[in-house]
């Protein structure tokens, strides 16, 4: 599909841009000692299998006594059992149970996804002695159970293959020690707004050095535009000043401002920044990342619901800066229209894709045009608040004012339910129109606005002659986050916005070690969000940081020197600058693998036309088991 | 019976096995044919193992990488994209329907775009028949 783009972006892409910045010197790795008092050099494997039922997430569709009876024949197995849920404290236990009662040296948990669970099973084999490369994951919850409802039986034929699979590969699993690196305990937070600002307060009162960057000259971000903020009608200085008063005098920030990020090359825990002060080249080294570079408010455009084109039509945002200067005396009435240019749409995949094959301001006009055309698709959770911030506003400064909200759906969550009520007695009135049916906006004879439209729940259409028409328009993605997604290797979500490495389970991690989202980058946030989310991020960087060490994966590349012919073509396709050429004897090279730089992406192993390089709990033995048992019966 | 083609998905561990988890956690449901195998990068898959696997017998691979510019190892999956074109060269050599290989880029936030391509790909698969190699 994307055959005919990419061909041009590969040509682009030849000439390396490796020799840029110098690569930066991994510390050599410490060897623990191997503990595996169960896990014996050549014994034979004996596979416990553990099959989840998930409640009735699993249970209810593939049929899990028949899966544990087909698992305890498989070759290797030694134990098999179901589980309402192996997660649980009580599967758990029968898991290390199990491994000691029947000497278990491999353990397969079928359930769910291992990119949430498999730390969770990985412990509990350790705890029982095992080391956690041994363990494997057979994922019939979300690849099986939740994708098949409507065939079961086609469902438990394929949980039984998966099921197999996974015990093809446990058959060659190895132990693997994982290498210890250091990690240097400071920090560079992105984006000053309240978020960036509260983010690098909190780390650098614990003591670590933050490195505070802000492309604008002067902090605040967002709230430095706004003035009262719902639900306490507090003045949105109040909140800022004393945070970034805090951060300028704080003796362990430096602060960066009018600074753009350019490049971050390296690791969690050695990460090297380069940017750009002014123009000027700067470079430091950090342990941890957060990105707090904020979302923007949607400016609609020109002529939707007539903005721009009457005066008197305007944002939320611009109707508080009015506020705010005292220009909104008592008039007789404002019109307030919920929605704008959100809820409806589909951002299509292309749209981000495209920036991945293109330049950035390509991207972004592309995006941008075809959001004015649609909308933005997702609920921005703070107008609905905002909207009625206004309306007591307005109403405490006039009650003879009419003001009156029109909107397809109201969302006020949590507390937000008693503002709504507070609104409702100071006579703010809610007219509810068909989304599909939204109002209209012409001018009187007069110079005044005339809003038309359809009350659902009076069943007639009404005619609205009103002094201001105000817009609530959504947050949308900061224009900067499709670069430094980018630059940083995060993903974005289908709204466009960063993505987090998991709603539920991770919501301020990010897929990168080291690297933590807060604020309104990962979607549309309120102060009190933004603050909680910033401290979790803070708080997630500072543990890597206090730990001062930590151990990586050990899914990394080896070579076998009897193989290895020192061609050199591994060193060549490296993006990580891992593997170097050393010479074992008089003109004789090898390629030596630098075990923390290597990220394990196996693309050397490929490439080896000996096949001296295998990665590490990827062997081509594991993989081929696989696919082997696949074409078997058994 | 009807002919029930096996199906075998390299995803890569952070886009399209994520991916493949949201299609799941989303519901979105797709024909049970696709077995997924998890790898840390496209890149990660050996031309060989694909060979060996279509002639042996397997009806269809599926490679699923980030999209362009994505890859968490910078550019695997533009690696894993040339390998596929000579990987297409060899199968033709062989006799084998080119269909039963198929490229595709998913990102984490496409569950909809990996579920497509498994119903597209098995129906594909189930028009061209079972795998001439198939041991009977």
């Amino acid at each position: 599909m994307s055959k005919g783009g990419t061909k041009g972006r590969k040509r682009a892409a030849k000439p390396k841009r490796r020799p840029e910045t110098p690569p930066i010197q991994a510390p050599t790795p410490t060897k623990p000692k191997l503990k595996l008092p169960v896990w014996k050099e050549g014994e034979a494997p004996r596979i416990g299998v553990f099959i989840c039922h998930c409640g009735i997430n699993i249970g209810g569709v593939v049929n899990v006594p028949v899966v544990v009876e087909f698992a305890t024949k498989l070759p290797n197995v030694a134990y098999s059992e179901d589980n309402i849920y192996t997660c649980s404290e009580a599967g758990l236990a029968s898991i290390n149970e199990a491994i000691k009662k029947y000497n278990l040296n491999r353990v397969i948990v079928a359930s769910c996804t291992p990119r949430t669970h498999e730390p969770l099973f990985r412990s509990a084999c350790e705890e029982a002695g095992l080391n956690k490369y041994l363990f494997e994951m057979a994922n019939i919850r979300e690849q099986c159970s939740w994708v098949h409802s409507h065939e079961p039986e086609g469902a438990t034929e394929k949980a039984k293959d998966i099921v197999k699979m996974a015990v093809a590969r446990a058959t060659w699993l190895q132990p693997q020690e994982e290498p210890e690196i250091d990690v240097m305990g400071s920090s560079l937070v992105i984006g000053g707004g309240v978020a960036g600002t509260t983010a690098a307060l909190s780390l650098a009162n614990q003591g670590f050095k933050v490195y505070l960057v802000e492309k604008e000259p002067e902090l605040g971000g967002n709230l430095r535009r706004l003035h009262k903020l719902y639900p306490t009608m507090q003045e949105a200085s109040e909140i800022l000043n004393p945070t970034v008063e805090a951060v300028k005098n704080h003796k362990n920030i430096q602060l960066l401002t009018s600074t753009t990020i350019t490049d971050v090359k390296g690791y969690v825990g050695n990460f090297h920044v380069s940017a750009a002060k002014n123009g000027e080249k700067i470079g430091f080294d950090v342990g941890t990342i957060i990105v707090a570079c904020g979302a923007m408010n949607y400016r609609p455009p020109e002529g939707l619901y007539q903005y721009g084109v009457y005066d008197k039509i305007v944002t939320q945002l611009e109707m508080d800066q009015l506020l705010n200067k005292g220009a909104i005396k008592s008039p007789d009435r404002v019109v307030m229209i919920q929605c704008v240019g959100s809820r409806k749409g589909e951002i299509r995949a292309y749209e981000l894709e495209a920036f991945a094959m293109s330049d950035t301001s390509r991207l972004l006009r592309k995006i941008l045009k075809a959001r004015k055309e649609e909308g933005w698709p997702y609920c921005s959770r703070i107008c609905c608040m905002n909207a009625i911030k206004n309306a007591i506003l307005i109403k405490e400064l006039s009650p003879k004012t009419d003001v009156i909200i029109l909107y397809s759906d109201l969302r006020v969550y949590k507390e937000y339910e008693d503002f709504y009520s507070r609104a409702r007695d100071l006579e703010v009135k809610f007219v509810k129109f068909i989304e599909e049916a939204g109002p209209e906006i012409a001018q009187t004879a007069d110079g005044r606005l005339l809003v038309s439209v359809y009350d659902m729940l009076a069943g007639h259409e009404v005619k609205l002659t009103t002094d201001w028409v105000v817009l609530s328009t959504p947050l949308i993605p900061h224009k900067d986050s499709i670069i430094l997604a980018r630059t940083l290797k995060i993903p974005l979500s289908p709204d466009g916005f960063l993505m987090e490495a998991h709603l539920k389970l991770r919501p301020v991690d990010t897929q990168m070690d080291g690297i933590f989202l807060a604020g309104a980058a990962t979607g549309p946030k309120d102060v009190p969000e933004t603050i909680v989310s910033a401290k979790a991020a803070a708080s997630r960087a500072a543990i890597l940081m206090a730990n001062k060490k930590m151990r990586t994966e050990a899914i990394t590349a080896v070579v076998n020197s009897d193989l290895c012919r020192g061609c050199g073509r591994c060193q060549e396709v490296c993006e990580f600058n891992a593997i170097e050429l050393v010479e074992v004897a008089p003109k004789v090279k090898n390629a030596k693998i630098n075990e923390i730089s290597c990220k394990g992406c196996g693309t050397c192993s490929v490439t080896c036309p000996t096949g001296a390089i295998t990665m590490r709990h990827f062997t081509e033995k594991q993989v081929n088991a696989m696919v082997e048992s696949l074409l078997t019966g058994g | 019976m009807e002919f029930e083609p096996v199906i075998l998905a390299f995803c890569c561990n952070w886009c399209s096995y994520a991916g493949a988890d949201l299609a799941g956690t989303a519901r979105i449901s797709y024909p049970p044919n696709i077995r997924i195998i998890r790898v840390m990068c496209s890149g990660m898959v050996h031309p060989a193992l694909v060979m060996d696997a279509l002639s042996k017998g397997i009806d269809g691979v599926l490679i699923a990488g980030c999209h362009p510019g994505d890859c968490h190892y910078t550019d695997g999956n533009l690696k894993t994209e040339r390998r596929v074109e000579a990987l297409r060269v060899m199968m033709e050599d062989l006799g084998i329907e080119i269909e039963r290989l198929r490229l595709e880029w998913v990102s984490s936030g496409e569950g909809e775009k990996f579920a497509r391509v498994a119903r597209e790909m098995t129906e594909t698969i189930k028009k061209i028949g079972p795998n001439p190699f198939k041991p009977r």
